[in-house]
């Protein structure tokens, strides 16, 4: 610092240590709930010392929130999500700024509309969409009374059911979250910085679009693809609305959404040690992969602003 | 914009922006122009016949008092929730700026919350303000004397789904002040010093006009994310409730559509949400990069 200031260092730190205790405290109190017995936990006030029932409670929690199918369908999804949008996000990009056709502008602002709408603000019309993907086949169908044309040229009535559902399916939880344009603005952003002369060099050797891509943008894009593998495998494990739309059948129920079976309600015994211990699991996974990636993580996520 | 130097083919641009389109009409622009449709049809629920209707299910969701009250709380909800994730983002970074050493590890334990889902920062918060058995809510009780039950009372709830939400968004705000405070170059800090500002005249005067920008930036950012992604704390703590007291614009497009079924008035709700986060979006491109800066 510039000049010695004691006293507002030793408050500095003071107050430093206050805040992370009280942004910890959420955690730390709920991990001591996780190892106590049902009595101790629903006394009043809950001792701080913990207890040995972590384990028991761990077990509770994994067998009544059906937490071995759940976390795999979490982590399905969260997988998907993130390869997915970047895979589909590195071409799109790479096809907006290293070609030039006729309707590369309509596809750069028809991509970049979606920014920033997600998928909330949309919710009824895209789980019909999910529901049966060709509904709007079956819509144009009955708009250009196709049925009576097919009647004509075939002679007798054609009945024409046109059904595709993603419903309790995978691809119904990734794809509609699949759809949405910041990674590709990024990735715009960053191939936008490379040096024009690695292109020119490239082509000079004779190499193709695909092998500038694979063997020069690829490699440049690695802290990139690092840091948005993070941002984007918390958004998809974290996933609330979407999953509880679209999956009825309990195989398909993701962790975040099963764990509300697990919360005691008013009038049920308060096994708030074993709610608490599956919560904890199933935040384990994305608190893990943000804490062992943070360098990439805090780079993508600031340079997210620009 | 486009690279000086191009590659040329006939088809193959076409083919690496396909999937992108492909997910893209059918995720968002078909349902976004099919909320749109409905906005203005009075439907069967039951799969019946719609009927054009015009702007009937506007004018009724904006004559409807449950529908006013919803945006009352959501307004109150955001604006709390911004502010106090924003402020204590801001206090916890600047502190964490003085200190000179372990600002990594400092990092690291305050990182964290960002990867907690909304939902779960439910679950934790209403065991801590739970009526009986929560530690903060008999804190509340014994040092307040206040009559604490947010399962009954719309004001404790709506306090109570403020603090699940705020909590999580702490951290985020952090990296961010984090990030903006590390850009602010020493020499100026020093130059204000020599001149004999002590730290917090240094703090207010320049600090606070060159993290403008970032202020900016992450305040959009919590009123989108109060808007939208605190969906998951509103049904796992209150589904709404009590007597809609916590009953936030997205989880009524939820409830009226899911629930209720009515899909008009669902679609009419959606179209107007998206009609503001695209308003809030055109308004943070145009001036997050000019206006918000050292003015006077």
């Amino acid at each position: 610092m510039t000049e010695k200031t004691p006293i507002l260092d030793i408050l500095t730190y003071t107050l430093l240590i206050a805040g992370i205790l009280i942004v910890g405290f959420p955690i730390i109190y709920a991990v001591i709930a996780a190892t106590l017995p049902l009595e101790e936990v629903t006394r009043i006030p809950m001792p701080l010392i913990p207890g040995d029932q972590f384990l028991v409670n761990i077990k509770a929690a994994w067998i009544n929130g059906s937490l071995g199918t759940n976390l795999l369908n979490s982590f399905i999804m969260a997988t998907g999500i993130t390869i997915g949008k970047i895979a589909v996000s590195l071409l799109g990009a790479f096809s907006i700024v290293y070609f030039d056709y006729r309707f590369r502008t309509v596809a750069f602002v028809s991509v970049f509309c979606t920014l920033m709408l997600p998928v909330e603000v949309r919710i009824l019309p895209t789980y019909e969409m999910a529901a049966n993907l060709l509904g709007p086949l079956q819509g144009l169908w009955e708009l250009l009374r196709l049925d009576g044309v097919a009647r004509w040229i075939m002679g007798h009535d054609v009945e024409v059911s046109l059904q595709w559902s993603l419903l309790d399916s995978y691809t119904g939880l990734i794809m509609p979250l699949v759809a949405s344009a910041t990674c590709t603005f990024l990735f715009r952003q960053f191939f936008l910085t490379v040096p024009e002369e690695l292109c020119e060099a490239a082509k000079m050797d004779g190499a193709s679009a695909m092998t500038f891509f694979r063997k020069i943008l690829l490699p440049l894009s690695k802290t990139n693809i690092a840091a948005l593998v993070v941002i984007e495998f918390v958004y998809g494990w974290n996933q609330y609305l979407w999953p509880l739309l679209i999956t009825t059948n309990p195989k398909m129920m993701t962790a975040v959404i099963g764990l509300k079976h697990i919360i005691p309600a008013v009038d049920e015994i308060p096994y708030w040690n074993v709610a608490l211990a599956g919560a904890l699991i199933v935040m384990l996974p994305p608190v893990l992969v943000v804490l062992f990636m943070q360098q990439w993580f805090v780079k993508g996520l600031v340079e997210r602003e620009k | 914009m486009i690279k000086r130097s191009v590659f040329t083919s006939r088809t193959l641009p076409y083919l690496l922006i396909l999937p992108q389109i492909a997910i893209t009409l059918t995720f968002f622009y078909w349902p976004a122009f099919q909320g749109l449709m409905r906005s203005f049809m009075l439907s069967d629920p039951f799969g019946g016949r719609s009927k054009f209707v015009w702007f009937d299910n506007f004018i009724a969701l904006f004559t409807d008092p449950l529908y006013l009250k919803s945006i009352v709380t959501t307004c109150i909800f955001s604006a709390l929730v911004a502010f106090v994730s924003i402020s204590l983002g801001l206090f916890i970074a600047t502190m964490a700026n003085r200190a000179l050493k372990a600002k990594s590890v400092i990092r690291t334990l305050l990182i964290w919350p960002y990867a907690v889902a909304p939902a779960i920062s439910g679950i934790l918060w209403l065991f801590l303000l739970h009526p009986s058995y929560g530690v903060v809510s008999l804190a509340i009780k014994r040092w307040f004397g206040l009559d604490w039950n947010p399962l009954l009372k719309g004001t404790d709830a709506l306090f109570m789904v403020i603090m699940a939400s705020a909590w999580k968004e702490i951290s985020y705000n952090f990296v961010f002040f984090m990030a903006g405070l590390q850009a602010i170059p020493t020499s100026l800090i020093e130059a204000a010093a020599i001149d004999g500002a002590s730290p917090f005249r240094r703090f207010w005067t320049i600090t606070v006009p060159l993290l403008s920008p970032t202020l900016f930036f992450v305040t959009v950012m919590n009123i989108i994310y109060s808007f939208f992604d605190t969906f998951g704390v509103i049904h796992t703590m209150t589904q709404g409730g009590p007597g809609g007291a916590t009953n936030i614009l997205v989880y009524k497009v939820y409830q009226d559509g899911f629930i209720g079924l009515n899909l008009g008035s669902s679609s009419a709700q959606s179209v107007v949400l998206m009609t503001l986060i695209i308003t809030i979006t055109v308004l943070q491109f145009k001036y997050v990069e000019r206006k918000v800066q050292y003015v006077g």
